[in-house]
């Protein structure tokens, strides 16, 4: 065993320093490197869910509901030993002079946090100097333990920038004026700033009525947060549970926070699916550089077992080599992953969470399993066949495509590839869908790359004879033919490595640029909602206003009415969210609808099936509903559904089904009723209006004199989803970044895999009289054609998808970007000859005397 | 058309060659070298390959240098054909100092004069039979590449075989697309450098007999290493190379 071990190690160095080795383990290193740092980085998000669940609530468990929370509730949890804080969360505009800015405020009351701290800035110079530093170092051990005083306020830096107010400054909320006590730097119970599109202001509960900001309709989230013994939390939150009414639910540190962790869920799949590409071109560029580095093995085995070894020991050795270098690809594949995940974080900047502990170990034994499984599918047919084959074949050199040709030997590896991807994906859905997408790409991009290959060498022999640099050209086109099989899977490598990063860069920014431009130049950029009855007709008297100077002045400007329901009954039998499987159906049946009414359809609905109510049927209990929700909801035609509208319950039945046009920007609705059906119910009012630019100062005057208003600017809105979108894109553009580097490498193998016949090629050629220009000028060509087709494959490719994508999913007009596939082609043909280049040269340096026999 | 016939439409500058050569050395002489030397090795650890060497061979001659192995047969070849350079001396041919040119002249002399049969074959495995017998016209921009390729083909009898891979094709065939691919573009020196090694004795004989048949056709100069003597003899001239030295023995 010794001696197999010392032989095997022997071997494996030499082999290190011919080169063949290098880029086997390279490819490999990337597959773990790929896999190990979306796994380390997701598992730090995991993680910190996990550890700091109590620290993300604000205390051990929360009762949260959309209406205020019974005071019973808090006296059953003081019964129970527990320590109990309320909360309640709304959005609301933020007032300083000229300027203002959507917020989401916070009340809390003097027990609030149960756990965890504050971060905040009182001192002005202090403020100053750690804002300039973007809070880098270190933060006081423990902050404040308790809330703003009554008349205070404290603020996120953003909302002070962005409202132009230093600490000692007044705020207006509604009706009342604060004073900026402090910049909130991090409070218990937020996690970061991941998906708030609003900036925090922090206030006293008792100083919330005050503000008049809450009225009939307002949308605020109440909390009822406790701490205590855990056996006591325990007991609570299963005493509290089957009390809760509609609209009421109970999360405690394992459940918390469900949006971050179905965001983490999701991340957590698409970006190992992500890293899974590079891990598939990582495994072709490991085939292809197999083929040396076993001949070689091979030609040492034959050697061995001329010299007496058994077929046993060679197996062994081989064995011991696989071993070895999977131990090796996986070791320095987790450590690269592990450093790699930092910059992941980085990008990824904010939109999870702040600050991250560092992950935990666990990817490692995924890096490793992954290591090993991936090179023993590699070698394992190898190592069998080498000991099938009989000793003189080996010496005779003909067996490398006796048994390469066996597509048997390719079985494993698919395997190991299916079940990590199976492993990955969670679903098998998903997971067949991505192998079939991935081995459809492979096809059409194999199928493309076939056609023009065949091509370029029909060009290059019909070509005219002219000079010498076209001979070279056209034997250098030609060699892309010669070698299709290779020439094709570096074509793929390259093409989607492109691809993906082309198609991110198409959603990123085309895609979204597109959907701008396709909105008209007057489309509403502002929506206020919480108005209430009495403010209505101000409200269009000022819209009127406004509009006056335009060239579609608003005569009649829709306020549209709003009356929050529960869907309770659906032809009479009652409805809940465990009805339904759809994650988006539960959710919509277990919150309030926004009924409106209406005695016209909206310009922009388009009826697909029934029928708009008459005149005469101002007051009968009929409903329209938008098409998506019908669907997710299964309802049809003729269905009577009954709301409870604030205790009372109204039954109403389904007449039309409408489509909507939703990034219109207009207000739109999921249920309409007709105009005089919902009337005894009170409503509160919203509407959607185009506010010219310079026109804030009239806007801040109507927040000035209606302060319930919330006012939700349209295009800062979008600037925020694009913000994130396009972090979110940086992030996974980076993951895919290993997709173009695995290309690289599947370049790279290829050319250590034709390295001998590409030496013998470019002797025989300078022997039979080219010059080294000319041989240079035929290398090159072959490189630059498939840099040519690969960039083709993958502009084609990207582009259907996006055409796809545009036309059908988003429903945009498509727009080819050229100067990407400019860019694309440009960047293909510099870097992939470069890199061939990088490795070809060499081989002109090798005298051509070496094809005689001896010296 | 007949190789022998094609010899006839030789390029003018091929018998400016002839001309100049004849000229300088009062005899038609196709190659010549004059005191050459290869040494290999620093000053400390000198291995002599070749020791003051002189060696003249006329146009449409045909001779056999053979030796024992490691006698430099070889490197001989290597720099009568310009793919190496010697330590001191000269070689020349067509009458121009061979020897003292760059690389990429070497090259594109050895193109337009010389051709090659080697022992291991040396086709490439991803031409088909007839790319690879085009390949050093198409080096040297010939028009008529693929008419003058197929013809030699079918010569060596191989005229069915013009798009088979090298590993379709057996040893005696692949040597013969060796062979065609050292006649096709009519040299006017070629170079054999053990060229029946790889092959058994009844497909060695055949190839030799094509060799020398083909040879006679077209007045080609035949410079021939091989260690088998019988094989030399063949030639009309034979050469032993020892101790670095040519005699004729």
């Amino acid at each position: 065993m010794m001696l197999n071990f010392k032989l095997a190690w022997q071997q494996l160095r030499s082999q290190w320093q011919s080169g063949d080795l290098r880029v086997l383990v390279l490819a490999l290193v990337l597959a773990v490197t790929s896999i190990t740092a979306v796994s380390f980085f997701t598992n730090r998000i995991a993680s910190h869910l996990n550890n700091q669940g109590g620290m993300l609530l604000g205390g051990d468990a929360v009762i949260i509901a959309d209406h205020a929370i019974s005071a019973q509730y808090s006296a059953e949890a003081k019964q129970a030993g527990l320590q109990a804080a309320s909360t309640l969360e709304f959005a609301s505009m933020a007032i300083n002079s000229d300027k203002n800015q959507l917020a989401e405020i916070k009340a809390i009351d003097d027990s609030f946090p149960l756990i965890g701290d504050f971060d905040v800035q009182f001192d002005k110079v202090q403020f100053a100097a750690n804002n300039s530093m973007q809070h880098t170092q270190a933060r006081p051990e423990k902050g404040p333990a308790k809330g703003p005083e009554k008349g205070e306020v404290w603020l996120e830096p953003r909302l002070a920038n962005a409202l132009n107010l230093q600490l000692g400054d007044k705020l207006e909320l509604g009706a009342s004026q604060f004073k900026v006590a402090g910049m909130l730097m991090r409070e218990p119970s937020r996690g970061g700033d991941m998906f708030s599109f609003a900036p925090r202001v922090m206030m006293h509960a008792s100083d919330v009525s005050a503000t008049d900001l809450i009225q009939f309709g307002s949308r605020v989230k109440y909390q009822l947060l406790v701490a205590g013994d855990a056996d006591k939390v325990k007991a609570f939150i299963g005493k509290m549970t089957p009390k809760l009414q509609r609209g009421e639910r109970i999360e405690d540190v394992k459940t918390a926070r469900p949006e971050i962790r179905s965001a983490l869920d999701k991340a957590e799949i698409f970006l190992g699916l992500a890293a899974m590409v590079s891990v598939v071109l990582a495994i072709v560029a490991m085939l292809l550089a197999s083929v040396p580095f076993v001949a070689r093995s091979q030609e040492t085995a034959a050697l061995l077992r001329c010299f007496g070894a058994s077929k046993a020991s060679i197996e062994n050795i081989m064995l011991l080599q696989t071993a070895l270098l999977a131990a090796l690809g996986g070791v320095v594949g987790c450590i690269l992953g592990y450093a790699v995940q930092f910059i992941l974080a980085h990008f990824a900047g904010r939109l999870f969470l702040e600050s991250l502990p560092l992950p935990d170990l666990t990817p490692v034994f995924t890096g490793l399993v992954l290591s090993f499984a991936i090179l023993f599918a590699i070698m394992l047919p190898h190592i069998r066949s080498l000991k099938n084959i009989p000793t003189i074949n080996i010496l005779r050199k003909n067996f490398i495509l006796a048994h390469s040709k066996v597509w048997l030997n390719y079985l494993p590896v698919v395997l190991v590839v299916v079940a990590v991807v199976f492993w990955i994906a969670k679903t098998a859905k998903l997971a067949l869908a991505f192998l079939a997408g991935i081995a459809g790409i492979c096809l059409v991009a194999g199928v493309l790359a076939y056609g023009l290959a065949l091509l370029l060498h029909r060009f290059s022999q019909s070509a005219g004879i002219g000079h010498n640099i076209s001979n070279s050209v056209s034997l250098g086109m030609a060699n892309l033919k010669r070698r299709l099989g290779l020439s094709i899977a570096q074509i793929i490598g390259f093409s989607l490595g492109a691809m993906v990063l082309m198609l991110l860069v198409m959603i990123k920014t085309d895609l979204m640029q597109s959907w701008q431009k396709s909105l008209p130049i007057d489309a509403p950029n502002r929506f206020i909602i919480n108005i209430q009855q009495n403010q209505v007709e101000p409200v269009k008297t000022f819209i009127k206003q406004i509009s006056a100077n335009k060239s579609k002045p608003q005569a009649n400007p829709q306020i549209f009415a709003m009356i929050r329901g529960r869907l309770v009954e659906k032809n009479g039998q009652p409805i809940n969210a465990e009805m339904f499987t759809e994650e988006r159906a539960k959710r919509l049946v277990s919150r309030e609808f926004n009924l409106s009414s209406s005695a016209v359809m909206q310009t922009d609905n388009k009826l697909l099936q029934g029928r708009w109510w008459r005149a005469d049927e101002a007051s009968a209990p009929l409903l329209s509903l938008e098409l998506d929700i019908a669907e997710v909801l299964n309802m049809k035609l003729g269905d009577t559904l009954t709301y409870d509208i604030a205790g009372d319950k109204i039954t109403l039945t389904v007449t039309s089904i409408r489509k909507v046009e939703w990034d219109s920007m207009r207000a739109n609705f999921f249920a309409v009723t007709p105009p005089q059906t919902l009337a005894k119910f009170s409503a509160s009012y919203m509407t959607a209006f185009y506010l010219p630019k310079n026109q804030d100062n009239v806007l801040n005057g109507l927040l000035q004199q209606f302060p319930n208003f919330t006012v939700i600017d349209v295009a800062s809105v979008m600037n925020q989803v694009r913000d994130i979108m396009s972090k979110l894109a940086t992030a996974v553009s980076f993951v895919f970044g290993f997709c173009v580097l695995a290309g690289i490498i599947v370049l790279y193998a290829a050319l250590v895999a034709t390295r001998a016949a590409r030496l013998q090629e470019s002797t025989l050629l300078r022997v039979l009289g080219a010059s080294r220009k000319q041989v240079t000028i035929t290398m090159l060509t072959e490189f630059v054609s498939i840099a040519a087709v690969a960039s083709i494959v993958a502009v084609l490719v990207a582009s259907v998808l996006s055409y796809y994508l545009s036309r059908f999913v988003l429903d945009i007009p498509y727009q080819f970007n050229l100067s990407l596939a400019l860019n694309v082609l440009a960047i293909a043909l510099v870097l992939i000859p470069l890199a061939a280049w990088l490795v070809i040269r060499g081989y002109l340096n090798v005298a051509p005397k070496q094809l005689l026999n001896s010296i | 058309m007949l190789l022998s016939e094609s010899i006839h439409s030789k390029t003018t500058h091929e018998a400016n060659i002839s001309t100049s050569v004849s000229t300088s050395i009062g005899k038609a002489s196709a190659i010549l070298a004059a005191n050459l030397s290869k040494h290999v090795g620093d000053d400390a650890n000198k291995i002599e390959i070749l020791n003051s060497l002189n060696l003249q061979v006329n146009i449409g001659e045909s001779v056999a240098i053979v030796g024992s192995s490691g006698s430099g047969k070889s490197t001989l070849l290597a720099l009568l054909a310009g793919l190496d350079v010697p330590t001191s001396g000269v070689v020349e041919v067509a009458g121009q100092p061979f020897s003292a040119l760059d690389e990429d002249k070497r090259a594109k002399l050895r193109g337009a004069q010389m051709g090659f049969v080697f022992q291991s074959f040396q086709l490439l495995p991803t031409m088909t039979a007839l790319e690879n017998v085009m390949l050093p016209m198409q080096l040297a921009n010939r028009k008529d590449a693929k008419q003058q390729a197929m013809a030699t083909l079918e010569k060596v009898g191989l005229a069915e075989r013009l798009n088979h891979y090298p590993k379709q094709l057996s040893g005696g065939e692949q040597q013969r697309v060796a062979i065609a691919r050292a006649f096709a573009p009519q040299p006017a020196i070629l170079f054999a450098d053990e060229p029946t090694g790889n092959l058994d004795i009844a497909t060695g004989e055949r190839i030799i007999d094509l060799l020398f048949s083909l040879n006679k056709q077209s007045n080609t100069t035949l410079i021939l290493v091989t260690h088998d003597e019988k094989l030399a003899q063949r030639c009309e001239r034979t050469l032993h190379l020892e101790h670095g030295k040519l005699s004729t023995k």
